[in-house]
């Protein structure tokens, strides 16, 4: 007998729909498993008390799902895993978690985060890291570490999280689950906690791509509370493509870095034979600005991030301290104490590239790195119908290996804020399992392949079955969850 | 701090101290030191855009290709005043109670 | 020491008469309790979004257009970032480099710029409450925060005190006439700000300018510019030089305050708004707004001293547009008169009459019809009745209506035409004031008033009074 957990979200909901499973059994399984957290993965547990009214449904048919603690929930704790939003409950429920509450999904909590999603390994946060499930002295990735944990480590059946810079598909891969960002403007950002806003997007985080998809097609669309927001043209479907053959995935030249971990470049290349063997080809094609993104992303996106944390200054809602001094103490004071360090750094950082006299050679410059980036990938899909990269140089590191080199740290994006900055969609699924530079137990590693804009059906179809491929091909199936480890 | 530094990228602790003014941050003298290191550091990778030709090429200022959205000028209703004030720091007489700017 | 010229332009901020607010929907407010029109949005809760008011881009297109500018194709909304409890974002969603109109002119001032953006909040000085220091506070309410605003910029074209107060006032009632805003300076619908320096006459460098913020009236504004002018031309003939400054006029002792920043000038870090998407205005948009402008002030000005009005009379009327559209419809109705006569009448005795009876409305609302006063004009023109009893028939005409011919029978007003009747009256009168007639054989030619009031006085005022001077005189 299967246990209630082990389900995948497709996997529940067809048993729910032939009648095997009541929603009822299957929340209550859910709840019950999220209550063992001790990876730190929750900020706040949904013990479907009163406090939780706001967010409760009116009748939970779908699959229980956690929420990073960047989204607003209303009468609900949000905190962005800040000190300076301790205790802070929003007056209204973001979009994204609005839809899903409307669609029946109960919400298991609201999970642990990089503090205002400024980080990639959750040691950012103001409430304790997140633990890799896999390896619980190693960091989970971030800055939505603790939606990945939770996912891989059966706590939730699935997730949201936000991507800016690969803050969904870089936890993925550290957690050996599937993390898909999708087109900027596919998913409303209103309610989601800004950092960086022309880059934000908020993504499904899942055991599998089918999962994936129909967590995407229950977010996407347009909000009118949202004008950057678009949705997706047609909607989303299950995937269900059985091969890849028709299909060319291209790799970029300028982003095979020395500094990818040999394992990881091991289960790179293996999976670049499996699409092969699918009937897909490779080919090789050039990003020439892409080897850049980290540089003009470490401009913009601490600008951005810059202006939205400004209004964190305790005034209207949240910590203030200082308040007996006078207004200047009081915003320094609330904002010194509120803010950790990594935050305090990018908006050093952020407010120098849009001072006067910088502007020019820093943002606006980063600004056309961007076009030419953007103009770089569509090039790309002129020629190939993917561009496939491994979605992080390493597999999760340490906890407190990186924590001193900030720029050390920044490097951890360098494949995946190429697709950020163009904007355009990107999945990571898990590929395999390698070992760490400096040895030990295998951990996940992932694969990135973006897409053009506005093509994540296509993108999912092509995941699907690559993911299938993978997972009949190959014994080591990097799944998450013990017993699918112990299954594979 | 890092050696191979190019001196004119260097932020110096003059500008450290303005830019933490202008975000409204107070930092202690151990953090403006360390500041001064980490965002050198930071800058100098950063600045290699810097040297790039990109002469001619259009700022990214919008990633989505929209114009024109727009709100009807219809009202919505406002949040009750309780409910404004609840997450207030020091709320007062119906209103947000902060300290005054220093006396001019 | 060459001659010193002013120079100034103005900076006005105009709220738009919107249902609700530039990026939510929070209704507008007027003098409500506060922070009772809020929500996540205005009060800046993390999270949230802007989203433009269609209406305010429109009546922001209005102005554009009114004001003779260029409207942009293209543009876009910047952020600009300081600190202030009255700026819960900490951050102002403005215009900055690309602007929705430019280019344009009033009258004779060049427009440079005119944009969109929101307003801030307000703070109220608090009392303290027994704190130990820092016991000054401010309450802030956020109602008035996210009012869409229209801020206009001159080019400094303006020479004096008294020519940017007339400019000003010609500026409000343009924007006022076309509906999108109250412009009322003593509630703040309508912020003047002036940029004034000084420069030898005949140079085209621009002096250091100074700040004159926030005065509300016309009239303080003209004596505010005029006083920083003169400090500027005594601070320059003295030696010294203008510092740029913020300086406030206090109206009641005609002083000029400097308002010390306490720290250099902001900066600002402008950067394009992410959250906003750019506005570029269509054709139907376009085409809306050009034919929902109606005759603008200044083109109606030139309009009607092109008739022959007199430009104090032509400002008159371009002020009252209904007012304006009844003298119209007597130039069209009237045959043979000059408008110059009409538009006196009805600026002038018709106006008055009304006062007089207390009516509510102006001419346009009134009883008297546009050709029933043409034809009482006429009557007094082809001297069928005197002016005097022309005002007495329209008086009657205020309150009962109806035409000038008919009261005139009914009253008996008709002017004396008989020449006879009326020399008999003059000498009647001349033999009854015989101290009167002694004046005006010794030379005082004021006294022939006496003589003239009794014959007017015995014909009732139908008489023509420039008849009966003559026939005194003639008499005499």
């Amino acid at each position: 007998m299967t246990d209630i957990v082990d389900l995948t979200v497709l996997e529940a909901h067809d048993a729910k729909m032939a009648g095997d499973l009541s929603p009822r059994e299957h929340s209550e399984a859910w709840f019950e498993a999220a209550a063992a957290d001790e990876i730190n993965a929750y900020l706040w547990r949904n013990d479907r008390a009163a406090e939780a009214a706001a967010i409760e449904v009116e009748q939970d048919w779908n699959a229980p799902i956690a929420v990073k603690d960047i989204f607003a929930t209303e009468g609900v704790p949000t905190t962005a895993a800040s000190r300076i939003l301790e205790g802070y409950r929003p007056p209204y429920t973001a979009t994204a978690v609005r839809k899903l509450i409307e669609a029946g999904l109960p919400i298991l909590g609201k999970t642990n985060m990089d503090e205002f999603a400024m980080g990639s390994s959750n040691e950012n946060s103001a409430y304790g890291p997140v633990l890799n499930p896999w390896d619980r002295t190693r960091v989970p990735g971030g800055s939505s570490g603790g939606s990945a944990a939770a996912v891989a480590a059966g706590l939730a059946p699935w997730a949201i999280g936000t991507d800016t810079g690969g803050s969904i598909r870089q936890p993925a891969a550290f957690c050996g689950i599937v993390g898909l960002k999708p087109t900027y403007g596919a998913i409303s950002r209103y309610g989601m906690i800004a950092f960086a806003s022309s880059l934000d997007q908020c993504g499904p985080l899942t055991r599998t791509v089918s999962d994936a998809a129909l967590l995407l097609a229950m977010l996407q669309g347009r909000d009118a509370c949202d004008s950057t927001s678009v949705g997706i043209d047609g909607g989303i479907s299950l995937p269900d493509r059985e091969d890849l053959s028709g299909l060319r995935f291209g790799v970029p030249a300028e982003l095979a870095s020395d500094s990818v971990d040999a394992g990881v470049r091991a289960v790179f290349e293996r999976t670049l034979e499996k699409i092969e063997g699918l009937g897909g080809e490779i080919a090789e094609v050039s990003l020439p600005s892409a080897e850049h993104g980290i540089s003009a992303y470490y401009v913009i996106a601490p600008a951005e991030a810059s202006s939205n944390l400004a209004r964190y200054d305790g005034v209207r809602y949240g910590m203030r301290a200082g308040g007996d001094g006078d207004l200047i103490e009081m915003y320094e004071t609330t904002r010194s104490e509120g803010f950790g360090t990594e935050v305090k750094r990018r908006i050093m950082l952020g407010t120098y590239a849009l001072s006067s006299g910088y502007y020019e050679a820093y943002y606006g410059q980063a600004q056309k790195v961007r076009t030419r980036i953007a103009g770089d990938f569509s090039s790309a899909f002129s020629a190939v119908d993917f561009v496939v990269t491994p979605t992080a140089p390493s597999v999760a590191f340490e906890l407190g290996e990186k924590t001193d080199d900030p720029l050390a740290m920044y490097m951890n994006d360098f494949f995946t804020v190429p697709m950020s900055l163009a904007g355009i969609p990107a999945i990571s699924i898990p590929a395999g399992l390698a070992e760490p530079e400096g040895g030990g137990p295998q951990l996940p590693v992932g694969f990135q392949i973006a897409a053009p804009a506005f093509a994540e059906q296509k993108l999912l179809d092509a995941a699907f079955a690559l993911e299938q491929g993978i997972g009949f091909d190959d014994g080591k199936v990097a799944i998450p969850y013990k017993s699918w480890v112990e299954n594979a | 701090m890092p050696d191979d530094l190019d001196c004119a990228v260097m932020i110096e602790r003059e500008q450290v101290l303005h830019v933490a003014k202008l975000a409204r941050l107070r930092l202690s003298d151990e953090e403006v030191e360390r500041m001064v290191g980490e965002l050198s550091g930071i800058l100098e990778h950063v600045d290699r855009i810097g040297k790039l030709d990109l002469e001619g090429v259009e700022p990214t200022s919008h990633v989505v290709e929209l114009k024109n959205v727009l709100r009807a000028d219809e009202p919505r209703p406002s949040l009750p005043r309780d409910v404004a004030l609840a997450s207030a720091p020091e709320p007062q007489e119906g209103a947000f109670r902060v300290p005054s700017p220093q006396a001019e | 020491m060459p001659e010193l010229e002013a120079v100034i332009g103005l900076e006005i901020h105009v709220q738009l008469a919107t249902k609700t607010k530039m990026f939510c929907g929070c209704e507008l407010s007027f003098g409500d309790e506060p922070n009772v029109h809020t929500c996540p949005i205005c009060l800046a809760h993390p999270g949230v979004l802007p989203v433009p008011n269609e209406q305010a881009i429109r009546h922001a297109l209005q102005i554009g257009l009114a004001l003779g500018c260029e409207i942009a194709p293209w543009s876009i909304f910047h952020r600009k970032n300081y600190f202030y409890p009255d700026s819960p974002k900490a951050y102002q969603i403005s215009q900055y480099d690309i602007p929705i109109a430019s280019n344009g002119k009033l009258g004779d001032i060049r427009i440079h710029r005119a944009h969109l953006e929101e307003d801030a909040a307000k703070t109220i000085h608090a009392g303290g409450s027994g704190r130990i220091h820092g016991s000054d506070a401010s309450l802030v309410d956020f109602n008035r925060g996210g009012t869409p605003l229209v801020e206009i910029v001159t080019e400094p074209d303006l020479r004096g005190g008294a020519e940017a107060a007339e400019w000003a006032r010609l500026l409000r009632e343009t924007v006022r006439q076309l509906g999108v805003s109250d412009v009322n300076m003593e509630e703040g619908s309508l912020r003047v700000d002036g940029n004034v320096s000084v420069r030898p006459a005949g140079s085209s460098e621009l002096g250091t300018k100074t700040e004159l913020k926030n005065m509300n009236s016309f009239r303080f504004l003209q004596r505010g510019i005029e006083a920083e002018l003169a400090r500027q031309r005594e601070l320059i003939e003295s030696g010294g030089q203008v510092v740029q400054e913020t300086l406030h006029f206090d109206p009641t002792s005609g002083t000029l305050t400097s308002l010390r920043s306490k720290e250099e000038a902001h900066d600002y870090r402008y950067f394009p708004e992410p959250d906003l998407v750019p506005l570029a205005p269509t054709e139907e948009m376009l085409r809306e707004a050009r034919e929902a402008l109606p005759e603008l002030p200044a083109v109606r000005i030139e309009r009607y001293e092109g008739l022959g009005l007199a430009p104090e009379v032509a400002l008159k009327l371009a002020s009252d547009p209904r007012t304006a559209g009844y003298f119209e419809s007597t130039v069209e109705a009237a045959d043979g008169i000059e408008p110059r006569v009409l538009a006196n009448w009805v600026t002038g005795e018709l106006a008055a009459a009304l006062r007089q009876a207390e009516v509510e409305g102006g001419a346009a609302d009134s009883r008297v019809s546009p050709p029933a006063l043409v034809a009482l004009i006429g009557m007094v023109q082809e001297k069928k009745i005197s002016h005097g009893s022309g005002k007495t028939v329209l008086a009657a005409m205020v309150t009962e209506g109806g035409d000038p011919a008919g009261i005139v029978e009914r009253e008996g007003l008709a002017q004396m035409s008989d020449s006879g009747e009326l020399e008999a009256i003059v000498e009647k009168a001349i033999a009854d004031n015989p101290a009167a007639v002694e004046k005006i054989r010794e030379g005082n030619g004021k006294a022939i008033g006496a003589i003239v009031g009794a014959v007017m006085k015995e014909t009732k005022g139908r008489a023509d009074g420039g008849e009966v001077n003559r026939i005194i005189r003639e008499k005499l």
